[in-house]
Parts: C-alpha cells; sequence; structure tokens
C-alpha cells in the first residue's frame, strides 16, 4: 500500500506519520505543499503541526495551498484522507469535513495522553479494530470542535463521528472532555468516511516501552483493511 | 484604496478569549465590564479606485478565506 504524507511549512508531525506508516508497511513519500500533483497513493495524510505559522485561523492558509486541490480531488473520488490535528484543522477549512477547531476552552495548550471511544467501525479506519476505546496522546491548542447544529445533526444521523473523548471505561461526561469539544468529539468522518479527521495522534503511540501501542492498533487496522 | 473589515464571532459562539480579557478587566475594578468579544481587525489594499468594486471584491475575499462562516462574522467598514 502506498500512502503520501503532505509536507507544510510548519508541519512538525510528518517525520513521525512517516516512521509510523514505515513500520506498518506502508510505502511512504513525502510530498512538498507548492507540488502540483499527489503521486498514485492508497492513503493520503495530512500531518500535526502548525502550518503556515497558525495565520488566520488553524489549517486556513494551507487549505488555499497549492497541492490542496489534489487532496480535494483525491477525497472526492473516495480516496482515504487522513488529517491528524493541524490535519484535521486542515481539512475543515477546505470543507471536506464540517465544522471548525476552536481554541481550548479553558485557553490552555494540552499535551497528554486521553482515551477515545471508537463510534463508528463500517469504515475503513477503524473496521475490526481491537478495542473499543484506544489511549492516544494530544498536543494541540485549537481542538475544541464545533458545528452547527444542523451539521451535528447530520453527523449523528450518518454515524460520521469517529471518535469521542472519554476515560478508559469509555465514561463520555464532561470531566473527561479535554478541550470542550461539543459532544466529546476527537474526531468525525465526512460522509462517505473515506475522510477521517482526527485531534488525537496515532502516530505517537507506536512503541511499546516509549508509549503505549494503541496508535499500532490503529494503523495495523487500517493496512488490513486496505489490502 | 483600502477597504477595513472586521470579523468577530458570531453571537452564541464561545470565545473564550473574550471572557479571560472581561475577568480580568472585572479583576482590575472595571466593574461595569459585562461582556468582551475578540475579534480580528483587516485593512486591505486594492488596486481599484471605484468603492463599490472593491467592497465587492473584499465581501468574496471575506466568504472565502478572511472569515470561516461557521463560526465568525465579517462587517466590511
Amino acid at each position: 500500500m502506498k500512502s503520501s504524507v503532505i509536507i507544510f511549512p510548519g508541519s512538525n508531525c510528518d517525520r513521525d506519520m512517516d516512521v509510523a506508516l514505515k513500520k506498518f508497511g506502508f510505502k511512504n513519500q513525502m510530498i512538498w505543499h507548492n507540488d502540483n500533483s499527489i503521486p498514485k497513493s492508497d492513503l493520503i495524510v495530512l500531518p500535526g503541526g502548525f502550518s503556515y505559522g497558525d495565520y488566520l485561523r488553524c489549517g486556513s492558509i494551507a487549505s488555499k495551498s497549492k497541492i490542496i486541490k489534489s487532496v480535494i480531488d483525491f477525497a472526492n473520488s473516495g480516496g482515504l484522507v487522513l488529517g491528524v490535528c493541524n490535519g484535521f484543522q486542515i481539512l475543515t477549512e477546505t470543507g471536506l469535513l464540517p465544522g471548525i477547531l476552536q481554541q481550548n476552552k479553558y485557553l490552555n495548550f494540552i499535551c497528554r495522553n486521553v482515551f477515545v471511544k471508537v463510534k463508528d467501525k463500517q469504515n475503513k479506519y477503524f473496521k475490526d479494530i481491537k478495542k473499543n476505546i484506544l489511549e492516544l496522546h494530544i498536543a494541540h491548542n485549537e481542538g475544541n470542535y464545533f458545528c452547527s447544529n444542523d451539521e451535528m445533526k447530520s453527523l449523528e444521523d450518518n454515524n460520521q463521528i469517529a471518535v469521542t473523548y472519554c476515560n478508559k471505561n469509555g465514561d463520555e461526561s464532561d470531566e473527561n472532555n479535554p478541550n470542550g469539544a461539543i459532544k466529546n468529539i476527537a474526531g468525525i468522518f465526512n460522509n462517505k468516511k473515506n475522510v477521517l479527521g482526527m485531534m488525537p495522534h496515532p502516530e505517537r503511540m507506536i512503541d511499546k516501552y516509549l508509549s503505549g501501542e494503541d496508535g499500532s492498533l490503529f494503523f495495523e487496522n487500517l493496512l488490513r483493511n486496505l489490502n | 484604496m483600502i477597504i477595513k473589515v472586521i470579523v468577530t464571532l458570531k453571537n452564541g459562539v464561545l470565545d473564550p478569549q473574550g471572557k479571560a480579557i472581561q475577568q480580568t478587566l472585572n479583576g482590575m475594578n472595571f466593574s461595569s465590564v459585562n461582556d468582551v468579544r475578540q475579534g480580528k481587525f483587516f485593512e486591505i489594499n486594492v488596486n481599484e479606485n471605484d468603492e463599490t468594486k472593491a467592497k465587492l471584491q473584499v465581501e468574496d475575499m471575506c466568504k472565502k478565506l478572511l472569515a470561516n462562516l461557521v463560526i465568525e462574522d465579517y462587517k466590511i467598514l
């Protein structure tokens, strides 16, 4: 399986994502934001970081960059696009995903492990994943997901909520919501479920000794579903 | 000509920075402050002499880039 990670000026999780994808068997290539096209890929990843210094709004400048038209075309033709953290913010700014990531409710940059509950398995990312609750890492200042009531209704009606913040037992109450995101949303799909945006970083949880391996479960599972 | 734009959060959208500023002002004994909303201000120099045409262009810019209409409103001054 071939993957492509897009690098924007200010991306800083691109190499971590490259390491993770290669570890689980993807043939990954790194694509510069100013390129015109993306080589044939089974998966495109928009990595975390601070693309264009988070100027204007997080992800807004990247969502108009030269390479992004190819990403949108790929997504619209059914290709898998994963946006993590700043990648999620970029996906909302392109309009591929509804809503927006606002500043965290308590104005603090949050960098810690969280638990998320997998809410939908009828998709390539989470089908047959071995755990329903994953321990992943978040590191963001703007992860407070917000959308209009109509968009929320449509997300719920089509099972587009991918993962929600919870505790290790799956409790989704307010105290387990790190950033104020509406309905504890940590990640969502588009309505065809080929585009996934999420704040937690699976690529940071792929080492038994350093971090735990719930990110490994995510990548192994995705690769298995693509084969 | 220079066109000025203000982008603000829509009413009802949580503005944590505005809230923090309000609480700080209250703490500084500006007890009359009930609410603060923070926004962005742009001065856009457009190569256009006709004000109506310039503002039309800026409106398009607001919709496509300067404001995210999910949570923000824009006002062209």
